[in-house]
């Protein structure tokens, strides 16, 4: 049916004089871009960069203009499914495989994009120099090319988002939020701090933001060194990024779920919130894709957790020139496991049902190869593996391939958030707090809900929202980003994300409000 | 075993056919010649308009059907006979049945129109007629639509997407004021001249007008007898029950098919939910027949039980409803009429941009909360059902209508405007 649908022959769903201009301008950017990756040789680099790059944000922004400006404040996602770009159709296709293209080059063959091991920078990484060189005063590489479209892409399509959801409040400052901290703390900042850098200090490239786990490699022993080298601030940042993850975290995705996070700082979800959001739509909502998410997210949790403590164990001495030594720090992330594995069965044992048997799983998982790295290490191996083998291993699996190729890559098939959903160790972390120790909800509005699936539709987690909103019970989901586009979606009021208390934040109804009262206490009591 | 067989596989069917599977383990059949599965009938456009596919507009997977053990059967049931527990369908097979329930909801109003039946008229209830609608309007250069209502507003708006010119014949002086007080018929007004859509108010169509191909060609309207030239024309002038199958049966009709408070017909084990019921008798200020989504899963929820052996009648709380007039989200609770009733009085507050407004219905010597209606605000269903029955006036719900508020976090509120606003149009007490 829905071919016949979207081959009326009506010419509505095409763009219009202006948008197809607005491409055409974004476009002749990128092909500036790819002149200089086939090694064009540009005279005026500082020129061409910043045409290009004006031409691409121009034409970003001019699009949403022609697309959104003169239509009424209110839910705009006419012809989405009838798109080839936005329905996985052959343009959806392209897409996916150029991003997927350009991720592979950029993490396994960065030399084709002009970098150098010896030597000048050639091909496009030289033409971003100037800028490079203008922020930190270093030449560019292939992680500033990366760094700056990826900051333009938050801030143009930031910029169409918050055009579309002119009329609702909560996505504008999400997007302002994420749009700044991209361009700020994950842009500027750290070029800034180059600049810092001399012969005798050195501090790491450090998103503040960027937290471990999602930072896998923050706690690697060149970073570590060298914030303890540079002395108090980088002391500071160290202990910021422990403190981050340790209190920071638990106490924000307490008061305000991991929305906080994930869809107001994170440069991952930026990205899938703004450049992502025209493909929102495409993820799977089925119950099957749901089981597997919940195994491969936890796997990796499993996996960087174990990762991490190899990596930190191996460079830790016996006795060591840290204060911490292999056995206690091997007993410190024991006890630490064994001390939140312990609250949550003694405390939510009933909400986690279950999931109880898979938890005490991966729980054990962990502890056994703890002892497993107390016992069969030696030489420079952690339990059988060198541990730099773990890390590059995770690197390339999970860092490379999962976010990057498949993540972002993929986002024209499985949809803006697969990354977030299926592999990020930092949403599970939020996630799993989320579901048992935080105010955050999605309230369902007693009876209202006519069950027509926008919500489900547009929720770029999977999230099947109707199937709780229907029941009348609210939806309290780890993988819940809290985007509020359910809500915003919704055509009879029936969403609201909120913080409340915790009491009765689940609440599954038999029967829903507005029928007889006996009938629904008799039913709902049961 | 006993088998309970269901016609119609609308939101009244399939609730029905849920809760009794919740209860009980008797054989359960749900018939349809409309789709294979359940969907949400009230998200229909938004198929038409590309917001979703036909798949999405399914809430349950195919396979829980299955899981549950509810057997679908794709057929259209021609006669009912109740004296021996028999189906037959169009196609002579038959069925038998120890229980049935009749959900099979409503159709759009024909009202004898010249023209009526021509090529290119047609409704918007069904798949079909969706499906049909994507047929009609290939080559669509202008569509007419007669009849006021939500559907009306929502084919206007479906239209409006695929860049279709539309003329909206609405009977009334101002759209949907047989239900909607003047203030907030007047909002709609202009939101669908916001749209670009012709509205025609205190126009009844008079004629369809045919060409040569027994396809519609045009339009007279009955005031001015202007003609409209047009490919489409759209009937959404109301629904009746879809109850045409059963004139022979034997179970009592009127408009629909009637029920007692138990949804049971004149056969004990024959009952009727949703559109297609009509009470003997109307239940507080409802309708006899409750054409609406809300009433139609009340009813399923509460015929589930008496089958199941807990006899139940249709007792429904506090009357809700909402809706979505392009991009104005509309919700009620309680009653509001379009004129205050005797002793009720209406405050009504409009903001400035001329998409957001409320009225409050209440009793003038009590000052009891009789009812709320309210545009482009968001409300909480619960606190108001909450207020309803606790019977709080009108000056409790003005102070704490804050408490009521459902729109998302940092949305601007309007409370102290209203409050203010309350304030002014109120006499000075003696």
């Amino acid at each position: 049916m829905e071919n016949n649908l979207s081959l009326t022959g009506d010419a509505s769903s095409s763009l219009n004089i202006p948008q197809k201009l607005a491409t055409f301008l974004g476009v002749s950017g990128l092909f500036i871009l790819a002149l200089a990756a086939f090694n064009m040789n540009f005279p005026n680099k500082a020129i061409w960069l910043y045409t290009s790059l004006a031409a691409i944000g121009i034409g970003v922004i001019w699009f949403a203009q022609a697309t959104y400006a003169n239509k009424t404040e209110g839910i705009k996602n006419d012809h989405i499914w009838f798109k080839s770009i936005t329905n996985r159709g052959v343009l959806g296709w392209i897409t996916g495989l150029i991003l997927t293209g350009f991720y592979i080059v950029l993490y396994f063959y960065p030399e084709l994009l002009g970098l150098n091991a010896e030597g000048e920078n050639t091909g496009v990484i030289s033409l971003f120099d100037p800028l490079s060189n203008l922020l930190s005063g270093n030449p560019a590489s292939q992680w500033f090319v990366y760094g700056t479209l990826y900051t333009i892409a938050i801030l143009t399509f930031g910029v169409k988002f918050i055009w579309k959801y002119r009329h609702n409040k909560y996505e504008r400052l999400r997007t302002f939020s994420v749009m700044f901290f991209q361009l700020s703390f994950a842009f500027l900042i750290p070029e800034f701090m180059q600049r810092l850098n001399s012969e005798n200090f050195s501090l790491p490239y450090y998103d503040l933001k960027n937290i471990w786990p999602l930072n896998y490699y923050n706690f690697e022993q060149y970073r570590v060194d060298s914030m303890i080298n540079a002395g108090d601030i980088g002391i500071a940042m160290l202990i910021f990024g422990v403190v981050s993850i340790f209190v920071i975290t638990p106490i924000l995705t307490y008061k305000y779920g991991k929305r906080w996070y994930c869809s107001w700082v994170c440069g991952c979800g930026g990205l899938a919130e703004t450049a992502g959001d025209s493909f929102r739509q495409l993820s799977d909502k089925t119950q099957s894709a749901w089981k597997i998410e919940r195994w491969v997210v936890h796997s990796v949790v499993v996996f960087v957790t174990l990762m991490t403590t190899a990596v930190i164990y191996s460079y830790l001495g016996e006795d060591g020139k840290y204060w911490l030594n292999r056995t206690s720090f091997l007993i410190g992330v024991a006890v630490l496991l064994t001390a939140v594995f312990a609250l949550v069965m003694i405390f939510k044992r009933n909400e986690f049902q279950k999931d109880a048997k898979f938890g005490a799983i991966g729980y054990l998982a962990i502890i056994l190869s703890l002892i497993g790295f107390h016992f069969l290490s030696g030489d420079g191996k952690v339990f059988l593996f060198e541990a730099e083998a773990l890390r590059s291993t995770y690197g390339v699996l999970i860092g490379a391939i999962f976010s990057g190729v498949i993540g972002t890559g993929f986002y024209p098939i499985f949809g803006n958030r697969v990354w977030c959903r299926f592999g990020c160790p930092m949403a599970a972390i939020l996630g799993f707090q989320q579901r048992l120790f935080s105010r955050f909800r999605i309230t369902t509005n007693g009876g209202q809900c006519i069950s027509c699936g926008n919500c489900s539709t547009y929720c770029e987690m999977g999230i099947d929202v109707r199937a709780y909103a229907q029941k009348g019970e609210n939806i309290v989901r780890s993988s819940c980003v809290g985007c509020g586009i359910c809500s915003a979606v919704c055509p009879r009021g029936v969403l609201k994300l909120e913080n409340d208390s915790m009491n009765g934040r689940i609440n599954a109804n038999e029967i829903l409000l507005g029928n007889d009262v006996d009938l629904m206490d008799l039913l709902n009591q049961k | 075993m006993e088998h309970v067989v269901i016609i119609g596989n609308g939101i009244s069917g399939i609730t029905a056919a849920r809760h009794i599977r919740k209860e009980s383990d008797k054989r359960i059949t749900v018939i349809s010649s409309e789709s294979d599965h359940f969907f949400s009938r009230t998200a229909l456009m938004y198929v038409y308009m590309g917001h979703m596919k036909w798949n999405h507009l399914k809430p349950y997977e195919d396979w829980f059907w299955e899981k549950n053990r509810i057997e679908l059967k794709n057929a259209f049931v021609s006669q009912v006979q109740p004296e021996i527990n028999q189906l037959t369908f169009s196609s002579g097979e038959t069925m038998e049945y120890d229980t049935l329930i009749i959900a099979t909801g409503s159709n759009y109003n024909k009202f004898g129109w010249k023209g009526q039946d021509l090529e290119g008229v047609q409704g918007m209830v069904t798949k079909q007629d969706l499906e049909l609608l994507e047929e009609n309007t290939k080559k669509c250069k202008r569509a007419v639509i007669v009849g006021g209502g939500l559907i009306g507003s929502e084919m206007a708006e479906m239209l409006s997407t695929r860049n279709i010119p539309v003329t909206f014949l609405v009977r009334e002086s101002s759209f949907w004021n047989v239900v909607l007080p003047p203030g907030e018929s007047d909002i709609i007004n202009n939101h669908i001249l916001e749209h670009h859509i012709d509205l025609r108010l205190n126009s009844n169509l008079k004629e369809i007008v045919s060409d040569e191909n027994g396809r519609v060609k045009s339009i007279i309207i009955e005031e001015t007898g202007e003609e409209i030239e047009c490919d489409l024309v759209g009937l959404t002038a109301g629904v009746s029950p879809n109850i045409n199958f059963l004139k022979e049966s034997g179970i009592e009709l009127g408009r629909g098919v009637k029920v007692n408070r138990s949804l049971q017909t004149n056969f004990k084990n024959i009952f009727a939910i949703g559109d297609c019921a009509e009470q003997h008798e109307a239940i507080g200020e409802r309708r006899p027949i409750e054409a609406v989504w809300y009433t139609g899963r009340m009813m399923g929820e509460v015929v589930a039980q008496t089958i199941c052996g807990n006899p139940m009648e249709y007792k429904p709380g506090h009357w809700f409803n909402s809706a979505k007039f392009f991009d104005v989200e509309y919700q009620t609770y309680g009653w509001v009429f379009p004129e205050p009733r005797d002793g009720e009085a209406h405050f009504h507050w409009k903001h400035q941009d001329g998409r957001k407004c409320i009225t409050i219905n209440y009793q003038e010597g009590s000052r009891k909360f009789v009812g709320i209606n309210t545009f482009g605000i968001r409300m909480r269903h619960e606190t108001f059902d909450k207020w309803l029955t606790e019977e709080k006036s009108v000056d409790f719900v003005i102070e704490n209508l804050k408490q009521a508020n459902f729109d998302p976090e940092f949305y601007k509120t309007f409370e102290t405007e209203i409050y203010k606003s309350f304030i002014q149009q109120q006499p000075v007490a003696n």
